[in-house]
């Protein structure tokens, strides 16, 4: 057995780490979803660069949530390749797996577990040993405990740090699904409309926070509100039926034709 | 229709008999009757020879009674008369000959008419033979097929007499079976390979029996001979052996044919029997699949709707005696309304303060259920209730002499039938339909769209309750009606409505089928306990393979 | 009762003890207590506690250990199991079997070997799977195994293809009704309809005993203390943590990284032994065990058990088993027609009205005698909206209620 130098075998998921050599960190290739008969991808092929911020838009059923499903393992593909870096195929693993490989998800409605401290939404994402006993005898490390402090820092809910989570407002549990995502330490990370619901101090908060994270991180970012596009974003994908309709900087994909008709069209009309 | 046919052949085959009758015999019976105070016993056999050869419509009358011990003649006038024993230790009599009906006498007035067993035994064989004469085609045929299970000589002979005349289909069919069996016992070999050859398709098991008997005959006789046998065969012997040999063959052939005919026709039995569960489970599981697919709601309480639909069939058949025959179509609205009464109670009352929360609405809708079972323990008592069924109900619908199908039975299947198509007519065509649909479909979108989501939810469930009452009136004809009644059933049908996937129709209706036909199918060979774990079993084992059942609801909503 | 809880001494000690130590001692103290009533005190006296109720309390401390099984699944990890009864019946079975051969040849059909029934059915020898039924050691084993295993193939099954909700609930409740109609069932070798019963003597003391009942219930109340301590220590656990989250959002824990589906595979399993534990347990002191322990019925007592005492809370369990059993003991000797009525009423009212159980009404009205002081106050940002914050507290109650529910 080929083992990595803490020992452990390298073939565990766990220790997989994306092969971004070329440059790459996922590559979505001709991917089909139907439900039904009504196809949700079709034929769909997506690059995200390492370190790359990179925002999704489309209109409602242009399959931008459906794609989030198929990359982070809750919805399979009729067919299509999905691959994290070079090797890892994200096909063959499940959500679980998938999120220990690297790919931190953020819902469109806030997902926390509200029962549970803010606190301990924070230890319960970091990164690590996720299995049965490791959680029966864990102890908190004093890196982990400075890794939650800075999490709690960056988010912002380090007075509210003990409070259940199910008492934070609407915003605050945007933040703190964020911060779970941080604390996991993802390579990818998957944003799902980030800043609905939030007031407008909230949302150029989050905007220097996504912009901040580029680069150590992937970013992909799935939002309506074009503000804030525009306010972040450096490349852009539209998304229109289940294909890609057009990509590029927000310059190119305003001029650009075919988007004006499908979907800019619709919101200046 | 079917049952009609009989009726109609009644009127028809009595204006033919009644000619029959002739003139004469008519009028030697007084004669006979007035001998039998007299006759001593050892002259009665030819006397009730005599009686029965009149065949005259009282020859029963006479010798029923004779053969029961109720044959009396009065001391004074020797008029023979049959005797009832009333209450008050009385004698009440009726002259046999003109069924005239006597003042009451105490036991001096009267003597009995002797017999003993090896008469009984004569008369005993002598009725049934006088039922072949009857002019109801039902009765001969009854008789015959008495005949057939205990053959004798003097009705084997009428048999022979009576063939060619014979117009029913049926009865001459049945009345050649009986005379090849006979054939297949007594004749020749070359006789019995024919009569063989012609019961080779027949089902009465009687055949079977006279086939498997003839067939052990020959492997013995064939066995003693070859031990016995010597350098002295003659050609003769090589020739009967040869016929033997071949007689053999067609036994075995015969046999055989008769036991795969019998194992097809068990195996549609079988089936029907499953039909017949699966309709029970179909009445069930509707209700059920409504409420859930709807509501998202489990009603633990669904079998006591389906109890109290029993219990209100007993009481109307408390309530009005006399309508016993009208009990059941009154019981369906009734039961429909009582249990969707309380249904819509049940959903204002608890259901509708734990929305979203189906775990304890599990819990409530249990408790609910405990209530009902108590409060019908105590109002009724804890016993199970008697629930007649009209006669239209019962009796069976004979295909061939192992194949019948009950009527109660093969009533439930069409009417579970009826009503599931009636629940899909109403939600796929009635503004109710649509509004049932939406709230399913998409709770938030319907109210959005004004539909009174409350509203919609409070009738779904007293649709729902109703349904389960009108399979309790289905279940009062099949099963005891006790406070237990429902519980046996909530486990399977909620089973049925996962298995067949939430929130389609169709998939429940299926899945109810194959599950009823699944567990009858296993039961000969495993009994009805380790059918019904087996049945359990796989069904968790395939809902846990695909746990949106066999035609889940696709797409993203679905989640 | 009140005043005594709002004296300073007594709230101190209560703060420095955490529930564990609390209900540990509670057992400790009334285990003594009736101990020593039993023994010292003769029969007549004022103080004596007579045999029966020992066994009775024996009985009651059984339920409370299942019930802290259940309250391990369904309140902290959201299964709603209506199948724990299979568990505790097995259980149960297992040293009833052992029991069974304990008796020996004193049988009615004085066979050394073979229990009665089986010299009943005409069976010529043991089978298989009671090879070694009369070793205490396999008893044990057993105890646990005998669950664990049907535990762990069941869970495996149902949550790797994420059976959950209702859908689960019924699974399990008709899980144990087929165990029902199997045991059921003479050829199983479980003495069909009738069961085990009839017990002789335990490791060699005989059952019809006082010191010997009395030496159960003390069993009981230590396993008991064993049990709560166990669950006491998953719960405060991180994989206390993972399972609270399991049930709030099975999703989120998902993406997180957790395979939900172990989780609850091994907390199914840890509170299945536990449920086989006081099964094995109650069998001694009742004397019997017959297929009547799985029926649906039963397993669903234990819920309510659960939800009347305060579910997410483990001495909420404990409270709750001993109280309905108590009432039901009470009730059903009293008017046996009117149990069902207030068992289905408490049903009904419990989840109407008291959805967090008797605990839960305990710390509410805990909080409005002494709002919490534990909570750090809200920071300055927060200071203006405080009143907001409760109307969210009660909100946000509803939903973790909502989310345990999914």
């Amino acid at each position: 057995m080929i083992v990595d130098k803490h020992g452990s075998p390298l073939s565990s998921v766990d220790n997989l780490k994306p092969d971004t050599r070329h440059g790459m960190i996922l590559y979505v290739e001709d991917v089909s979803v139907s439900f039904d008969g009504f196809k949700a991808l079709n034929d769909l092929n997506l690059y995200i660069g390492d370190g790359e911020l990179r925002c999704l838009i489309g209109a409602n059923g242009a399959g931008k949530t459906t794609l989030m499903d198929v990359i982070t393992g809750k919805t399979r593909p009729d067919k299509g390749k999905v691959d994290f870096g070079q090797q890892i195929d994200l096909l063959t693993l499940d959500e679980s797996e998938i999120a220990r490989a690297g790919i931190g998800r953020k819902f469109q409605k806030p997902t926390v577990f509200e029962a549970l401290s803010v606190f301990e939404n924070i230890e319960l994402s970091l990164s690590g040993d996720k299995g049965i006993w490791s959680a029966l005898f864990h102890k908190l490390s004093g890196e982990q405990q400075d890794k939650i402090d800075e999490v709690l820092q960056t988010i912002g809910l380090t007075v509210e740090q003990h409070y259940p989570a199910g008492r934070l407002s609407h915003g605050q549990k945007q933040w703190l699904e964020i911060g779970m995502l941080l604390a996991a330490e993802p390579r990818l990370l998957l944003v799902d409309e980030p800043v609905a619901g939030m007031t407008a101090q909230e949302t150029e908060r989050t905007a220097e926070l996504l912009i901040s994270l580029a680069g150590k991180h992937s970013v992909v970012v799935v939002e309506h509100d074009m503000a804030f596009v525009r306010s972040i974003a450096r490349k852009v994908t539209v998304l229109h039926q289940g294909t890609v309709l057009a990509e590029g900087s927000m310059d190119e994909i305003q001029a650009n034709k075919d988007v004006r008709e499908v979907y800019l069209g619709e919101e200046q009309a | 229709m079917l049952r009609l046919f009989p009726l109609l052949l009644f009127f028809v085959m009595s204006f033919n008999a009644s000619a029959a009758v002739s003139e004469t015999q008519q009028s030697a019976l007084p004669a006979l009757v007035e001998q039998l105070p007299n006759t001593k016993l050892n002259k009665m056999a030819s006397l009730i020879e005599q009686i029965a050869a009149t065949s005259t419509p009282q020859v029963s009358d006479i010798l029923q009674p004779l053969m029961d011990g109720d044959l009396y003649y009065l001391k004074a006038d020797k008029r023979v008369v049959s005797v009832f024993k009333n209450q008050q230790k009385q004698y009440e009599l009726m002259d046999v000959l003109t069924a005239e009906v006597l003042p009451a006498v105490g036991k001096s007035a009267i003597k009995k008419v002797r017999t003993n067993n090896r008469l009984r035994s004569q008369i005993r064989d002598l009725l049934a033979n006088l039922d072949l004469t009857s002019t109801d085609a039902d009765t001969r045929i009854t008789a015959l097929k008495q005949l057939l299970d205990n053959p004798n000589q003097t009705g084997l002979t009428a048999v022979n007499k009576l063939i060619k005349s014979e117009k029913d289909d049926d009865a001459r069919e049945l009345m050649s079976v009986i005379l090849l069996v006979d054939q297949l016992e007594t004749g020749s070999t070359s006789e019995k390979l024919s009569a063989a050859k012609q019961l080779s398709d027949r089902l009465e098991p009687t055949v079977k029996n006279a086939l498997v008997k003839e067939l052990d005959r020959i492997s013995v006789d064939s066995a003693s001979t070859s031990s016995t046998s010597t350098d002295t065969e003659s050609s003769s012997v090589e020739v009967q052996s040869a016929e033997t040999k071949e007689l053999k063959t067609v036994l075995t052939n015969a046999i055989s044919s008769i036991e795969q005919q019998a194992s097809v026709f068990s195996l549609a039995e079988n089936l029907f029997f499953g039909l017949s569960l699966g309709s029970v489970l179909l009445l069930a599981a509707i209700g059920l699949a409504i409420t859930f697919g709807v509501m998202g709601v489990i009603n633990m309480a669904h079998g006591e709707m389906m109890m109290l639909g029993a219990y209100t069939t007993y009481v109307i058949q408390q309530t009005f005696p006399h309508l016993i025959e009208y009990s059941l179509l009154m019981a369906v609205p009734a039961a429909f309304l009582v249990s969707g009464f309380v249904g819509v109670l049940i959903e204002r009352g608890v259901i509708r303060f734990l929305k979203g929360r189906p775990l304890e609405t599990l819990l409530a809708t249990f408790g609910i259920s405990l209530i009902l079972q108590q409060l019908v323990r105590s109002v009724f008592s804890p016993l199970n209730r008697q629930v007649e069924a009209p006669q239209w109900m019962s009796g069976s619908l004979e295909i061939n002499p192992i194949l019948s199908l009950t009527y109660n039975r093969l009533y439930i299947i069409l009417f579970s039938l009826m009503v599931f198509f009636s629940l899909l007519m109403i939600l796929k065509n009635s503004s109710l339909g649509l509004h049932v649909r939406a709230v399913s479909q998409n709770r938030d979108m319907a109210r959005a769209l004004s539909v009174k989501s409350s509203w919609v939810d409070a009738i779904t469930f007293g649709l729902g309750s109703g349904i389960a009452g009108v399979a309790g009136v289905a279940l009062s004809q099949l099963t005891n009606v006790g406070p237990n009644l429902g519980q046996a059933y909530i486990i399977d049908s909620f089973l049925v409505v996962v298995f067949g996937g939430v929130g389609n129709l169709w998939g429940t209706l299926v899945a109810a089928m194959t599950m009823g036909t699944f567990n009858k199918i296993l039961e000969p060979s495993m009994g009805p306990v380790l059918a019904n774990i087996i049945v359990l079993v796989s069904l968790v084992l395939f809902i846990q393979k695909r746990p949106k059942g066999l035609f889940p609801q696709k797409g993203r909503s679905a989640e | 009762m009140n005043t005594l809880l709002n004296s300073p001494s007594v709230k101190n000690i209560t703060k420095k003890m955490s529930s564990l130590h609390f209900v540990i001692a509670i057992l400790f103290v009334s285990t003594l207590y009736v101990s020593v009533c039993n023994l010292m005190f003769a029969e007549g006296s004022l103080l004596h506690v007579s045999d029966y109720t020992v066994s009775l309390l024996g009985k009651y401390l059984c339920y409370a250990l299942l019930a802290l099984a259940v309250d391990l699944v369904w309140g902290y990890c959201g299964i709603l199991s209506l199948g724990h009864g299979a568990f505790f019946a097995l259980g149960g079975y297992a040293m009833g079997m052992y029991l069974m051969r304990q008796i020996g040849d004193r049988g009615v059909y004085g066979n050394p070997e073979l229990p009665d029934f089986m010299v009943f059915l005409n069976w010529t020898e043991l089978p298989w799977y009671w090879a070694g039924s009369d070793n205490a050691l396999v008893m044990i084993l057993l105890v646990f195994a005998g669950p664990g295993l049907l535990a762990f193939i069941f869970g495996t099954l149902a949550f790797r293809s994420r059976v959950s909700g209702v859908y689960l609930s019924i699974m399990t409740q008709a899980m144990t009704y087929a165990l029902l109609l199997s045991f059921f069932r003479n050829e199983m070798g479980f003495g069909g309809n009738n069961g085990l019963t009839d017990f002789k003597e335990i490791f060699g003391f005989s059952l019809q005993s006082p010191n010997t009942k009395l030496a159960l219930f003390v069993a009981t109340a230590v396993m008991l203390a064993i049990g709560y301590a166990i669950s006491h220590f998953i719960v405060n656990s991180k994989m206390g943590r993972v399972v609270t989250a399991i049930r709030d959002s099975e999703d989120r824990v998902r993406f997180v990284g957790y395979k939900p589906q172990h989780y609850k595979v091994w907390i199914f399993v840890v509170s299945a032994m536990l449920a086989g534990v006081a099964g094995a347990l109650y069998v001694p002191q009742v004397g019997i065990i017959n297929p009547g322990e799985f029926s649906p019925l039963n397993s669903i007592e234990i819920v309510i058990w659960v939800a009347i005492g305060g579910r997410g809370t483990l001495y909420g369990a404990l409270v709750g088993a001993i109280v309905v059993s108590y009432a039901k003991t009470r009730f059903t000797a009293i008017m046996p027609e009117a149990w069902l009525f207030g068992l289905g009423g408490l049903f009904v009212l419990v989840t109407l009205l008291l959805p967090k159980g008797l605990a839960g009404l305990v710390t509410n009205l805990m909080d409005k005698i002494d709002p919490p002081a534990t909570e750090k106050k809200p920071s300055s940002s927060d200071k203006n909206d405080s009143d907001k914050n409760d109307f969210n507290k009660s909100k946000s109650d509803d939903a973790t209620l909502a989310a345990e529910n999914k």
